[in-house]
């Protein structure tokens, strides 16, 4: 795992090696171990190296022996070894003993369809000096980040955000459709980024800069297939199916030449996850987890029963309110992107606390509720479709009780009103959203928010109908479960699970995450499942249960579900509430800002000041505006290298090891 | 209380507590929900408030939006309590 970087110039200037370097040092912090520049020409490349595999030889920016390839790779291809044999046959010789070489034979072979033979997370640069071609690529799922801008006469990119604005060239400006669309979706759309004209690759798409010709296009997309096409074997045999991917998965994602540990969140996933890993092993794993005051967040419970279980040599980091509220300026810098929960930040100190332990690699049960049918929204959804299929029934609006039993205020409304709330219309039925309508809609709201200026540019602007214009032409013909499903995983998961709370938290303190659940080859047969043996009635995951029921604790086997949640606004109330919180929701500040109106944020600090504000709409607009503040402070008005904010806690005792 | 003022303060609260003070957003006879005024929890703190500020209680059978979903329907349901009440 790793930072990269690079520049391309359209005309003929020699790229400039102190300007790859500073790029590189603004992401140092994905790499401590190691860096480098390589520059060719108009061409260069930098790298910020954390070693995991070939500890002594995968020094990168790496290049083929003949001089005519150079890589910069951030991530792991798990199934390199077999990939190096396969090559090591057709004639290929190795110099290093590293997957990043692995990627540049592959790429002698078979050119920018070498991608498709990668098994892994990635973002990667290949400059082939004889095509005079950038070649870039990201994973299937977008595990990993990958950022660029075009200038008038230059191309960049990078691992993050902060090593693009290095560069004079760039700057960061709000989009305001971006902004919309977080205030939405909790996430862009691709290839938007929050900052105007900086964009990312988005997951499963390669990018060719040749003759200063950019193209960009997909090399893998997630696609249902018809109800005939489906996997139509019985469900024991597709349980063991699933369980040997998962196996496989696993193994190849405990290669590394440092130690592997795994995440325990007290679920079926990382449960799951880690006692395959321990079978694998055959030896004891180091297991992590955080623990909360509030019993509403609280997994510990569960956490110890699964390290028990798994004979794990388990330990668990205790995060407070006031600890959120301290590191919220670090877990923005890092997040690149305004955040509407403060989920993160519990994820950024977990990761500080491994790395202290002494790990660089953890495994993690991410993304089994996007693919075998784990969120309640999915539920939601089959529970309104249920219902409108006959609107009169009297019993069939009551399974809305069913849903989310973690979220307090739901389980407290009242009937009526929960009827209400999630009532279905004609409208909604017709809409490819369906299944998301109630989440962004109740989402949306917090854009009362907005100033009277930034509401008046986005007048006509639906982030809706932008995101109606990415979907695949098969989409409208999926079963309504798949498009669910769909929005999640190319939605929710890249652009929030996978980075804000994933990638960017953990690589702050440069600890890899790795995914069995996102193995192309689990993703792929899931997708292949008929949707009712993932969730079967409202059992859900209902197939991983029954391939993992031995491996797994009765008590954790039968919970429901529990998605990973933070305290939100009750870590700024009162006492613990941070000077620099005061400071960002000052009318002076906001008013600077020009994102959100003062009057309205100064209602919602009142709410906050009085402890009044517990709804969810409330902890969603704190945070909000919050992060979006914090945003905008670190990367527009005074630029990073002069934020203070960030510089005062990283200098806290607390956090001095930070760099 | 004259239900020009019971309009006026239900008014204030509701602008106040869901609409970050936005006033120009909503009519008396608005729906909250259908308006996105109130969300999955936003209820019970409009229940608690009609409670707390006219001193009247409300069963779990009255929580409906025939009596809660406006603030035209807010008053007239405050004034039929109210006067049951005296």
């Amino acid at each position: 795992m790793c930072g990269i970087c690079g520049v391309l110039n359209f005309d003929s200037r020699p790229a400039d090696a102190g300007l790859i370097a500073d790029m590189i040092a603004a992401i140092r912090h994905r790499g401590p171990d190691d860096c480098g520049t390589f520059t060719d020409g108009n061409a260069g490349l930098g790298h910020a190296r954390l070693s995991i595999i070939d500890l002594a030889g995968g020094h990168q920016p790496m290049q083929t022996s003949d001089g005519n390839l150079a890589i910069t790779f951030n991530g792991e291809i798990f199934n390199y070894l077999e990939l190096r044999e396969e090559l090591e046959q057709c004639g290929h010789r190795f110099a290093t003993h590293s997957d990043t070489e692995v990627i540049l034979h592959l790429y002698q072979e078979e050119g920018v369809q070498c991608v498709h033979r990668l098994n892994g997370q990635w973002a990667f640069a290949i400059w082939d000096r004889q095509k005079k071609r950038l070649f870039l690529s990201r994973d299937r799922l977008g595990v990993r980040p990958l950022f660029y801008a075009q200038t008038s006469n230059g191309f960049l990119f990078a691992s993050e955000i902060k090593a693009l604005v290095a560069a004079p060239s760039v700057s960061a400006e709000i989009d305001l459709r971006a902004l919309d669309q977080i205030f939405t979706f909790w996430t862009t759309i691709p290839p938007r980024t929050i900052f105007k004209d900086i964009l990312q690759l988005a997951p499963g798409h390669s990018l060719t800069i040749e003759h200063n010709r950019l193209t960009v296009y997909r090399y893998w997309s997630l696609s249902y297939p018809d109800p005939g096409d489906r996997l139509a074997n019985g469900e024991e045999e597709l349980a063991e199916q699933l369980r040997e991917l998962l196996l496989d998965a696993t193994r190849i994602r405990l290669r590394s030449d440092v130690p592997v540990g795994a995440y325990l969140s007290g679920g079926i996933d990382s449960t799951v996850v880690t006692a395959l890993a321990e079978s694998i092993a055959g030896d004891r794993l180091r297991s992590f987890s955080i623990t909360f005051e509030d019993s509403e967040f609280d997994e510990s419970q569960y956490q110890q029963e699964a390290a028990r279980f798994l004979r794990t040599d388990h330990s668990s980091f205790h995060c407070s309110n006031s600890d959120i509220a301290e590191v919220l300026p670090l877990v923005v810098w890092h997040g690149e992107q305004p955040i509407l929960r403060t989920a993160p930040a519990p994820m950024f100190l977990l990761s500080k606390f491994v790395r202290e332990s002494g790990f660089k690699v953890v495994l993690t049960g991410e993304g089994s509720d996007e693919i075998l049918g784990g969120y309640d929204i999915f539920k939601e959804a089959k529970i309104r479709r249920f219902w409108a299929r006959i609107p009169s029934s009297r019993m069939r609006p009551l399974l809305l009780r069913r849903l989310y039993p973690y979220m307090d205020g739901i389980q407290r409304q009242p009937f009526a009103y929960l009827q209400h709330f999630f009532r279905v219309s004609e409208q909604d039925l017709a809409s490819p959203f369906f299944s998301h309508l109630p989440r962004w809609g109740l989402t949306a709201n917090l854009k009362l928010l907005f100033s009277e200026g930034v509401r008046e540019q986005l007048r006509d602007y639906d982030a809706l109908d932008e995101l109606a214009q990415t979907l695949p032409c098969g989409f409208a013909s999926w079963r309504s479960f798949n498009q669910a499903e769909h929005l999640e995983a190319t939605g929710l998961l890249p652009g929030y699970i996978l980075s804000s709370q994933g990638d960017r938290m953990a690589m702050a303190h440069a600890v890899e995450g790795r995914f069995p659940f996102l193995d192309h080859r689990v993703v792929e047969f899931a997708a292949r499942l008929s949707p009712d043996l993932k969730m079967k009635a409202l059992n859900e995951k209902y197939l991983l249960k029954r391939a993992s029921a031995d491996l797994v604790p009765p008590s954790i086997l039968k919970r429901p579900k529990q998605p990973y949640r933070a305290p939100d606004g009750r870590c700024f109330i009162g006492k613990a509430m941070p000077e620099y919180v005061e400071e960002l929701l000052s009318p002076g500040s906001l008013q600077r800002t020009g994102i959100f109106d003062s009057q309205a944020v100064g209602v919602l600090a009142g709410k906050i000041k009085t402890g009044q504000a517990n709804s969810a709409k409330d902890n969603m607009a704190l945070t909000g505006v919050l992060s979006t503040q914090l945003l905008h402070h670190q990367f527009i008005q005074f630029k990073w290298r002069h934020f203070d904010l960030c510089h005062q806690w990283t200098s806290h005792p607390r956090f001095a090891t930070l760099s | 209380m004259p239900s020009v003022d019971i309009a006026s303060e239900v008014r204030d609260f509701v602008i106040t507590s869901f609409l970050f003070g936005k006033a120009d957003r909503l009519t008396d006879d608005d729906s909250l929900l259908d308006n996105g005024v109130i969300d999955s929890t936003g209820v019970l703190e409009l229940v608690s408030f009609v409670q707390d500020r006219f001193d009247i209680e409300i069963e779990s059978d009255e929580i409906i939006p025939a009596n809660l979903d406006s603030i035209h329907n807010l008053v007239e349901f405050i004034g039929r309590k109210t006067r049951s009440n005296s």
